[in-house]
């Protein structure tokens, strides 16, 4: 069931009443069950890897739990008769068990996500080392695996630092695992905020309703009137490296920026919405991601949950670590400069290869990772040289001029990076771009751009929709944009309400006359 | 309370405004087949009938483009109407059909058999112009949910803006002139006139077929078709019109003879040009594939005798409801012809 | 505690880290940063901060990171 479909709304609108309709106390059953509903329509087989997961996660959590409760009991109990060395030691062996059930836990639920990501691939090249059959080439994602793994392995981790209590009723685990706004795409949640949200009664708030319908329209705005739009022209200009060189390729960055923007900000619009209408609030995701004024400040505003989780359960733990302690005690006799260093780029660097390998199994995202965390680095080393000319000239650089360069430099860069996302080999990337600057084709650009799959009056909406995106960002920086829409009254929020709804099915790309398309996002 | 009330006003009224804009749009960007496309006016075309009808046609380009009701009722006195459409395939007839009877029994249905080799839906765009013309009710839903292609979904027939709302940029002048009138029909009761002359030139190679066989699902509805007829005692008269393309298969021919045999049906190949005067080097706009205005009156005088002999169909002339009905029908039926042989010159 | 904000001055010589109590939500000090001082923070005062502690309550002023880093030191088992 994809957000766009009637069959989805047919859902929510069976939903919805009913979940309000019930006595508080079997809501949370109720939700269960619509995810259940959602999983299955999705089919079995996610289902079975999606309680292959629930059941891991619930045991090893309620394991790890009892250890934490037994080596609680015993150190206490060996205070008063055995030494601080004795505790620790007994300590350090109930830690080590409890790292045992936890990394089981996490070879299991990686190591399924890892095969159907990169079965095909090892099938493939298997068969070409050792000719033997090709396998895997049938594996795919199921719906939603790549989110609720990590905010299940989150939540395993959170119980193992003691920062949550294992839950005990494996159902309520399971409707935290399985909320089915989240599995289209994302965003990746933690238990201690929705899981917590997602137990406690809800009742019906009109103000609230109305909210989350203006942003699950304005979710399925961008969607089907820009993104959907957009994408048309984006997978003809993808679709021909060879033909589409030179100036096509920035049109292709641009046109696949405003595109992506659209297509995932606007699902992860409709999945926070549908949570709000259910009474639950869902991590954001997003932060005006496109005006960052650095690459390091955009991946703090987009995809917000993915970085998060990467820092909260990898980047740290990575950098703190023994080894990675050890060995940056063993550079201080090269420098102290190299010395402390050492930590933090090694982990950047494996933190976004492991963010590269998320988003898919091709050479590319891991090229396209590596690259991201390469800027990152290279721009905190370039920090002092900053600081120097911005003290030079305090009165350009304060100016909202030099900070609309640096927000443009920054999409220009990342999307520059993202044509690793478009092409199917590194080479083709690294070929199309490099071609920016060989091929000047500005009249062949200008000519070719009517044969991309889109009229006139497509380019007309697509630029009306990247406009009023833009303006509802702008206005977003003063404040809440739908509180204040609300604090104008019902009647109001009714009418952008009705003109988003209007406007969606007027000018929307969906029904026979378009090919239904996917969202672009949810295929990780 | 003057709040909440003033409040509750107000939704209504944005409601009323949006839901009627919905309405009016929907209707803009609906294709309206009055100039290009005629032949999707023709089903909706049967609901402004004011007399009723002894015969009723149903099937494709076969039966719309090659009988004229006008002929048939100015010669025989019989009342006829055709409910065809482009490729309109069996069960669109057979709905067609259950649609007729909700408001009148005819006494013979004569069916194109042509259709029938068409076992699946084959074009989304002919569902179209074949069923958003009919009037709602248990025929239409039916129609629908037998006719769909992949992609296609029922509720993007009860709302057309779901299916047409991609049209709003190519919109011509006859989407504003037809927005909310529907004008004269197209049709003189079904019948779609040409005049043109494109002699059949060329002898059909057909390709072999790989199952001499009709197709499991369209003799079914065959059979339901037959069924109906039964049921509501009318005569299903099955006939195969004169036209050199799409071919049609001597094998299939044979099944039809031997349906038509085995359930007691009158089954009329017209294909023999001797016995009915229809000759494919004049009397074809389109060399071959359909009848003009010659050939269809040529077919029609031809048929008429035999419905007339072999159906006892009663001469209405004289009454004058019908006599009023045809007049009218006949002058501009006249004026078209001269309108359509003047354009040709 | 002048230790550390000698630390982190070094790193941000722009910011006021007596008074600034918005350390990690405003992003003056991103992750890059953290992983830094947290480096720094064991070659300076031997405390070995656990990934569980890098939270922005930790790291939002100098004052909950000085805290942070007594409630380490003086841990025992």
């Amino acid at each position: 069931m994809h957000f766009a479909s009637w069959a989805f709304l047919l859902f929510l609108a069976v939903l919805v009443p009913v979940y309000y309709l019930v006595p508080k106390r079997i809501q949370w059953i109720v939700l269960l069950l619509a995810n259940a509903v959602f999983v299955g329509f999705a089919g079995w087989l996610g289902a079975v890897f999606m309680t292959v997961t629930i059941t891991t996660v619930y045991a090893a959590s309620r394991g790890i739990d009892a250890l934490i409760l037994r080596q609680r009991k015993t150190l206490a109990a060996m205070k008063a008769t055995h030494t601080k060395e004795e505790r620790k030691k007994t300590r350090l062996r109930f830690e080590k068990r409890r790292r045992a059930v936890l990394i089981a836990c996490l070879v299991v639920n990686f190591g399924i996500l890892f095969v159907l990501k990169y079965g095909a691939m090892i099938g493939k090249l298997s068969a070409e080392l050792f000719h033997t059959r090709e396998f895997g080439a049938d594996l795919a994602l199921t719906m939603g695996i790549s989110y609720y793994t990590f905010s299940s392995v989150g939540y395993l981790v959170d119980v193992n630092r003691e920062e949550l209590f294992a839950e005990k009723n494996p159902c309520k685990l399971a409707l935290f695992i399985s909320f089915f706004p989240l599995l289209v795409q994302g965003p990746i949640t933690r238990f201690e905020t929705v899981g917590k949200a997602l137990l406690s009664p809800h009742v019906f708030d009109g103000r609230r309703f109305l909210s989350a319908a203006l942003r699950i329209a304005w979710g399925f705005w961008k969607k089907l009137i820009v993104a959907d739009r957009l994408l048309v022209a984006v997978l003809a200009l993808c679709g021909a490296p060879g033909t589409y060189r030179g100036g096509f390729v920035l049109v292709e960055m641009l046109l696949y920026a405003a595109c992506l923007y659209a297509d995932f900000t606007g699902g992860i619009d409709i999945a926070i919405g549908v949570g709000e209408l259910l009474g639950v609030t869902v991590e954001e995701n997003f932060r005006r991601p496109y005006f960052s004024k650095s690459i390091s400040e955009y991946w703090r505003r987009w995809h917000i949950t993915l970085g998060e989780w990467f820092k909260r359960y990898v980047y740290y733990p990575l950098s703190v670590s023994k080894p990675m302690r050890a060995l940056s005690k063993s550079t201080r006799r090269i420098g102290a400069g190299v010395s402390r260093r050492v930590p933090v780029y090694l982990s950047t660097i494996l933190v976004w290869a492991l963010t590269g390998a998320w988003h898919g199994s091709n050479l590319t995202f891991l090229i396209w990772g590596l690259l991201n965390g390469l800027v990152i680095l290279a721009s905190e080393e370039l920090k002092p040289v900053y600081a120097r000319f911005h003290a030079r000239f305090p009165r350009l650089t304060a100016s909202a001029f030099y900070r609309g360069l640096a927000v443009i430099r920054t999409v220009l860069l990342l999307s520059s990076l993202r044509i690793l996302d478009c092409y199917s080999t590194v080479g083709e990337a690294f070929s199309a771009f490099g071609s920016l600057f060989t091929t000047w084709n500005w009249g062949q650009v200008a000519a070719g751009i009517p044969s991309l799959g889109l009229a006139a009056s497509d380019y007309a909406i697509a630029l009306m929709g990247v406009l009023l995106m833009f303006a509802v960002s702008m206005a977003q920086r003063k404040g809440a944009i739908r509180e204040r829409i609300q604090r104008r009254g019902t009647v109001a929020s009714v009418c952008v309400l009705l003109l988003l709804i209007g406007t969606i099915l007027l000018f929307g790309r969906y029904g026979f006359g378009f090919d239904a398309s996917k969202f672009v996002y949810s295929r990780f | 309370m003057r709040k909440k009330l003033l409040t509750i006003g107000g939704v209504l009224l944005c409601c009323i405004v949006f839901f009627g804009a919905l309405y009016a749009l929907s209707r803009l960007v609906a294709p309206k087949y009055r100039e290009a496309l005629i032949e999707g006016h023709l089903t909706g075309e049967y609901y402004d009938e004011e007399t009723d009808h002894d015969v009723l046609f149903v099937g494709d380009c076969e039966v719309f483009e090659h009988f004229s009701p006008v002929v048939l009722y100015n010669e025989y006195g019989i009342t006829s109407f055709i409910r065809g459409g482009a490729q309109q395939l069996v069960w669109h007839s057979y709905y067609m059909l259950l649609d007729a009877l909700e408001t009148e029994t005819p006494k013979v249905v004569v069916f194109n058999v042509l259709a029938l080799k068409y076992g699946a839906p084959q074009s989304e765009a002919y569902n179209r112009l074949n069923l958003d013309g009919m009037r709602w009710g248990g025929a239409k839903i039916g129609a629908i949910r037998a006719s769909m292609t992949d992609g296609e979904d029922f509720l993007s027939y009860v709302f057309p803006l779901l299916r047409y709302h991609d049209r709003f940029d190519k919109l011509t002048a006859e989407d504003w002139r037809y927005w909310f009138s529907d004008g004269e029909p197209v049709s003189f009761k079904g019948y779609i006139m040409h005049t043109g002359v494109k002699p059949a030139t060329k002898t059909p190679t057909p390709p072999a077929l790989s199952d001499p066989r009709l197709p499991e699902t369209s003799m079914a509805w065959l059979e339901k078709l037959a069924a109906l007829c039964e049921e509501h005692g009318i005569t299903l008269v099955l006939i195969k019109s004169p036209s050199i393309e799409p071919y049609w298969y001597p094998e299939w021919d044979a099944e039809i003879a031997s349906f038509a045999k085995s359930r007691g049906l009158r089954y009329y190949n017209m294909m023999d040009g001797s016995e009915t005067g229809v000759d494919l080097s004049t009397d074809t706009y389109d060399q071959g594939q359909h009848l003009n205005v010659i050939g269809a009156e040529k077919l029609t005088r031809w048929f008429g005798g035999i419905l007339k002999e072999e159906f006892g169909l009663r001469d209405h002339r004289g009454e004058a409801a019908y006599d009023a009905d045809y007049a009218a029908l006949s002058v501009r039926y006249e004026a078209e012809k001269q309108r359509l042989s003047e354009g040709m010159e | 505690m002048e230790q550390l904000l000698d630390i982190l001055r070094e790193m941000h010589p722009e910011t006021d880290f007596e008074r600034e109590t918005r350390l990690v939500d405003d992003g003056v000090l991103a992750s890059f940063d953290i992983v830094m001082l947290i480096t720094r923070i064991e070659e300076e005062f031997d405390v070995v901060i656990p990934a569980k502690d890098i939270v922005p309550e930790h790291f939002n002023s100098a004052k909950a990171l000085y805290a942070l880093i007594e409630r380490i030191a003086e841990q025992d088992d």
